[in-house]
C-alpha cells in the first residue's frame, strides 16, 4: 500500500526534507552472509556486449539525418563578447544552423570561465561544423580575472553564505588541550575525465522530445529539460543504455543537451552534440581545489578536546560548496568543534560532484594532521583513532543505523603490523613506511525508487526499472537480487533499464546510492511476483510446486510484480565506514614516490556481489592514487587559462601506477536499513587514499606533505623542511 | 571504400563502416581506446589516416569477438563502464599473440598505453595472465 511520509533525503551530504510517497516495505531482511546468489561473486550480465564492442553508447548512436555540432567556447577566463557575427559560418557548405548569445540560456555573453559556451553550429559532418565554428567572427573584450580563492573570500566574492558548523566551545577545547597542532593543507583541481565525454543525441518527434545522453540520472535530465522547455515531463523521453563513466560529473543535463535540443528544433533534424576531450577538460566539471587551515587540540592521553577548521572551496564560477569540513565534523568524538567553509567564486570552470566530493579533500587534511598529533603525543596512530571512536553521530548525536568501524580497525591490524618489516627494508636513499587513514561517508540511498518484475511462462524474469548502469555493475546486482528472491538461476533474469519511457522512476546513480536505493525496490517487486505465483499455486492445490511448473501454465499471460523503496530509518544516521593502510617507498634524493601496497577494509552493509565490489574498491583506490600523486589541472595564475586540457598533460594513473591492492568488506547487513541492509560502495574506497599515502610518507621519511598532488617538488620541499626541523628544531610546515 | 583525404582510420571504421566497437575517447592518440591491429601491430586508429593503411590487414574488436581474451575479461571482471575495453582487448590480443604467457612486467609494459578511468587495471592484468584458462 502506498504511504505518504515526511523524510530526509540525502545526496552526497546535502540534505533536504521532502514529502514522499513510499510503498509499504514489509519484507524481512535475509539472514547475514552469502545466500544462493546474493553475496556470491557474479560476472557482469552485460559484460560480453561491453567487451565485444556491441554495447551502443551515446557516442555510437547515429540517427538518420543526424547533424553534428561544434561549440564555440570562451578562450578567456573572464571576458565579454563585444561583437559576434554568425553569418560567415552559416554561409559554409553543410551548415544548417548557428546560434549565439541571447538565443539560448546556456550561450552567454559574459564569460566567467574559459570554456563556457558562447555559440554553436550544426552541420552535416563534424568537420564542417568545426570549419564553420572557425568562420564565426567574434571579438572578446577581456575583463579583470579573479583567480586566487583567498582573495575572493577577502573580497566577499562567494557562492552562497559561509557555512559555519559549531558545537561546544572551540576556545575552551583548546584551553583544555595539553597539545595543539595546526597545519595548512591544500588540494588541487582534478578532472573526472570519463572515457566517454559528455554528449547527447536528440530528436523531436512531433511535440515530443527524445534525448539520448551519457548520464547518471535519466530522470533528472527529463525534469531539467521538461521544465526548461515548458513541456509536460512525459513528453521528454531520456535514454541511456550504456554510458562510459561519470564519477559525479554527469548528474545534470549540461549545456550540450540544450544546444542540441535547440538546433534540432531549428533544423527539424536529429542533432548530436558531443564534447571533445579538450572541451571535457574545461567545461564538464571538476573536483575543486581547497585550502584547509586546521587545528587539533588533545589531552596527553590522546582524547580530542578541540577541532577547528577554516576551509576555502575554490568552487569556480558556479557549482556548490562541497562538504570539505564533513570528516572533521563527523569522523571522531569531540565536544568542541567549529568549522567555517567558504565557497570562493572565481574565474575558473565550475566544480561538479566528484566521487565523495569534499570528503576526499577533507580526509586528507584531517587525517594527515591527526598523524602529526599522534607523533607529538607518541601514541600509535591506530590507537589514537580507536581512542576517539564516536559511538553516536559525532555531529548531531543521532544513533548510527549501523557502524562496524572498530571491526574494520581490527581487520586492518595485520596490515598495520607490517610497518616494522616495511621500514626495515629502507635503504640509504629509498625510505619505506606505512600509513593509515579512516573513512567516513554517506551511502545510504533513499526513496523514492521503483521496479517492476515480469515473469513469463518460461520461468524467466525481467527486471524493468528506469535506472542507469554507469559501469558499476548495477544491472548485475539487480539481477542477483531478483533471482535470489524468486529462487531462479541468475542466468534466467534479464534487466531492462535506461529508458524513462519504459520503466518506473529510479534513483540517481550518484552518492553511492544506486544499490541501497534500487536494490530494495527490486527485491520488493520480485517478492510481489513470487507472492502472486504462490497464490496461483495454492488455488491450483499444489502449494509446494516449483515456480517453473506454476508459471508454465501461463502461456502468454505474465506475472507482474511491482515494488518500491521504503524510507530510511527515522532519526538515524546512515553512513559508511572503513580504513586503509598504505605502504610507500620514497627516493629521498629525487622525491619520487612509489605506492607498493594498499589494504582496504570497508563497512558498507550487506555485499550483493563480492566480485563487482572488489572492482569498485580497486577502481576507487586507483583514482585516489592519481589524485594523490599525479593528477593536477594546472592554470595560469595570471590569466586563469587552463594549461592541461589533454590526456598527455593531465596525468591519469596507468597500469604502471597500480600497487598491490588487498580489499576486504565486513559484509554485515545494516539491520535498520531497508529489506536488504546494503549501503553503497562507489565512493568510500577513494576517501582515505590520499591521507593514508601522505601518512605513509611521513612514516617513511619524517616529512610532512601539505599539498596534493604530492609532486616531486612537494616531496623535496617536505624533506627539506623536515631536515631543517631536525637540525634547528624549527616548527613544522615551513 | 571511398574516404575523403584526411579521414582517420577510426572515422572510417566508425562513421563509414558503422563498426562502432572501436571507441574514440580522446581523438589525439593519448588514451588507447581506439586501438586496432594493422597487420597484427597495435595501432592508434584515431591518429592514423585511413589512406596510409593501404592493403594492410586491419583487425578491430569486431574481428576478435570470439577470442578467448574477450571471455577472460568478462570472467575476471576486467571492465567497468566498458568504454576503453575494446581497445584494451585489442592490445592484450596483440601481446599474447607475440608472447602467449606474458610476465607481469610484460603485461604492464604492453598495456601502459591503454587508459582505464574506472581503474580495472588489476583485473585486466589477471585476465591477460589467465586468458588461456
Amino acid at each position: 500500500m502506498a504511504r505518504l511520509i515526511r523524510t530526509e533525503k540525502e545526496v552526497e551530504g546535502r540534505y533536504e526534507e521532502v514529502w514522499l510517497v513510499v510503498e509499504e516495505d514489509a519484507l524481512e531482511q535475509w539472514p547475514a552472509g552469502p545466500r544462493e546468489i546474493v553475496g556470491r561473486p557474479a560476472t557482469r550480465i552485460d559484460g560480453l556486449e561491453r567487451a565485444r564492442g556491441e554495447a551502443v553508447y551515446t557516442a555510437d548512436l547515429k540517427l538518420p539525418g543526424m547533424l553534428h555540432t561544434a561549440v564555440l567556447r570562451s578562450p578567456y577566463a573572464h571576458a565579454r563578447v563585444a561583437r559576434i557575427d554568425l553569418a560567415p559560418a552559416l554561409a559554409l557548405p553543410g551548415v544548417h544552423a548557428a546560434i549565439g548569445p541571447g538565443e539560448l540560456d546556456v550561450l552567454v555573453e559574459e564569460c566567467g570561465f574559459q570554456g563556457v559556451a558562447v555559440a554553436a553550429v550544426c552541420a552535416d559532418t563534424y568537420a564542417q561544423a568545426r570549419a564553420a565554428l572557425a568562420a564565426i567572427e567574434v571579438d572578446f573584450e577581456q575583463l579583470e580575472v579573479l583567480i586566487d580563492p583567498d582573495e575572493a573570500v577577502a573580497r566577499g566574492e562567494l557562492i552562497g553564505e559561509p557555512r559555519v558548523r559549531e558545537r561546544g566551545d572551540l576556545e575552551r577545547g583548546l584551553a583544555e588541550a595539553d597539545v595543539v597542532v595546526t597545519g595548512e593543507y591544500r588540494t588541487q583541481v582534478v578532472l573526472h575525465n570519463s572515457m566517454e565525454t559528455h554528449q547527447a543525441v536528440v530528436q523531436w518527434l512531433g511535440d515530443s522530445l527524445e534525448v539520448y545522453i551519457s548520464t547518471q540520472y535519466i530522470w533528472g535530465v527529463r525534469d531539467e529539460v521538461s521544465s526548461s522547455l515548458g513541456l509536460p515531463p512525459d513528453k521528454v523521453r531520456v535514454v541511456c543504455h550504456y554510458m562510459g563513466g561519470g564519477f559525479g560529473s554527469k548528474n545534470e543535463a549540461g549545456d550540450f543537451t540544450f544546444i542540441a535540443i535547440e538546433l534540432a528544433k531549428r533544423t527539424h533534424r536529429p542533432v548530436r552534440c558531443a564534447l571533445t576531450r579538450r572541451e571535457e577538460n574545461l567545461a564538464s566539471g571538476n573536483r575543486n581545489a581547497t585550502i584547509q587551515r586546521l587545528t587539533i587540540g588533545a589531552r596527553a592521553d590522546g582524547t580530542l578536546t578541540a577541532l577547528g577548521g577554516d576551509y576555502v572551496n575554490a568552487t569556480g564560477w558556479g557549482g556548490w560548496s562541497s562538504p570539505v569540513e564533513g570528516p572533521m565534523q563527523m569522523l571522531y568524538a569531540c565536544e568542541n568543534v567549529k568549522t567555517t567553509t567558504w565557497a570562493a567564486k572565481i574565474n575558473q570552470p565550475p566544480m561538479k560532484a566528484f566521487r565523495a566530493p569534499g570528503f576526499v579533500e577533507g580526509t586528507f587534511g584531517l587525517e594527515s594532521l591527526l598523524d602529526v598529533l599522534a607523533a607529538k603525543l607518541d601514541i600509535d596512530p591506530l590507537e589514537l583513532r580507536r581512542h576517539n571512536y564516536a559511538t553516536n553521530d559525532a555531529a548531531d548525536g543521532r544513533p548510527y543505523s549501523s557502524k562496524n568501524l572498530l571491526e574494520c580497525y581490527r581487520r586492518a591490524e595485520p596490515h598495520w603490523e607490517r610497518r616494522h618489516e616495511v621500514r626495515a627494508r629502507s635503504t640509504e636513499t629509498v625510505k619505506r613506511g606505512v600509513g593509515m587513514a579512516s573513512q567516513i561517508w554517506y551511502g545510504g540511498g533513499g526513496p523514492p525508487s521503483y521496479a517492476w518484475v515480469r515473469v513469463g511462462a518460461d520461468g524467466r524474469a525481467t527486471v524493468v526499472t528506469a535506472m542507469q548502469d554507469i559501469g558499476t555493475g548495477t544491472r548485475t546486482a539487480m539481477a542477483q537480487i531478483a533471482a535470489e528472491e524468486l529462487g531462479i538461476p541468475l542466468a534466467h533474469v534479464t534487466v531492462s533499464l535506461g529508458d524513462s519511457a519504459r520503466g518506473p522512476f529510479a534513483s540517481i546513480s550518484a552518492g553511492s546510492s544506486t544499490t541501497p536505493s534500487m536494490g530494495p525496490a527490486v527485491r520488493a517487486a520480485a517478492a510481489d511476483a513470487r507472492r502472486q505465483i504462490e497464490e496461483i499455486a495454492e488455488q491450483r492445490g499444489t502449494p509446494d510446486a516449483p515456480l517453473g511448473e506454476i508459471v508454465g501454465l501461463l502461456e502468454d499471460a505474465q506475472i507482474l510484480g511491482k515494488g518500491g523503496r521504503g524510507p530510511n530509518p527515522t532519526g538515524m544516521q546512515v553512513l559508511t565506514f572503513g580504513v586503509q593502510v598504505a605502504e610507500v617507498a620514497v627516493d629521498v634524493e629525487t622525491g619520487e614516490i612509489w605506492v607498493d601496497r594498499i589494504a582496504a577494509v570497508h563497512d558498507v552493509g550487506r555485499v550483493i556481489n563480492p566480485l563487482g565490489a572488489s572492482s569498485q574498491i580497486e577502481g576507487g583506490i586507483i583514482q585516489g592514487i592519481g589524485h594523490t600523486l599525479s593528477e593536477h589541472r594546472l592554470h595560469d595564475p595570471r590569466t586563469g587559462q587552463i594549461l592541461t586540457t589533454s590526456l598527455d598533460a593531465y596525468k591519469l594513473p596507468t597500469f604502471a601506477d597500480v600497487p598491490e591492492i588487498v580489499s576486504e568488506l565486513i559484509d554485515e547487513p545494516d539491520m535498520q536499513l531497508t529489506n536488504l541492509g546494503s549501503k553503497g560502495l562507489g565512493e568510500p574506497p577513494i576517501v582515505p587514499v590520499a591521507a593514508a599515502i601522505s601518512n605513509a610518507i611521513r612514516d617513511a621519511t619524517g616529512a610532512e606533505v601539505h599539498e596534493l598532488p604530492i609532486s616531486r617538488e612537494e616531496m623535496l620541499r617536505a624533506l627539506r623542511a623536515a631536515a631543517l626541523k631536525e637540525k634547528v628544531g624549527a616548527p613544522a610546515g615551513i | 571504400m571511398h574516404s575523403e583525404v584526411g579521414t582517420t582510420l577510426a572515422e572510417a571504421l566508425r562513421d563509414e563502416l558503422s563498426l562502432t566497437g572501436t571507441k574514440v575517447a580522446c581523438a589525439e592518440g593519448h588514451c588507447g581506446a581506439c586501438t586496432v591491429l594493422i597487420d597484427g601491430v597495435p595501432t592508434l586508429s584515431c591518429i592514423t589516416l585511413v589512406h596510409t593503411v593501404g592493403d594492410a590487414k586491419v583487425t578491430t574488436i569486431e574481428g576478435l569477438r570470439d577470442h578467448p581474451m574477450v571471455h577472460a575479461f568478462v570472467r575476471e571482471d576486467a571492465l567497468q563502464c566498458g568504454f576503453c575495453t575494446p581497445g584494451q582487448i585489442v592490445s592484450a590480443v596483440a601481446l599474447v599473440d607475440a608472447t602467449p604467457k606474458p610476465s607481469t612486467e610484460e603485461i604492464r609494459h604492453a598495456m601502459a598505453g591503454n587508459l582505464c578511468r574506472c581503474g580495472a587495471y588489476p583485473k585486466i592484468e589477471e585476465a591477460i595472465r589467465t586468458w588461456q584458462d
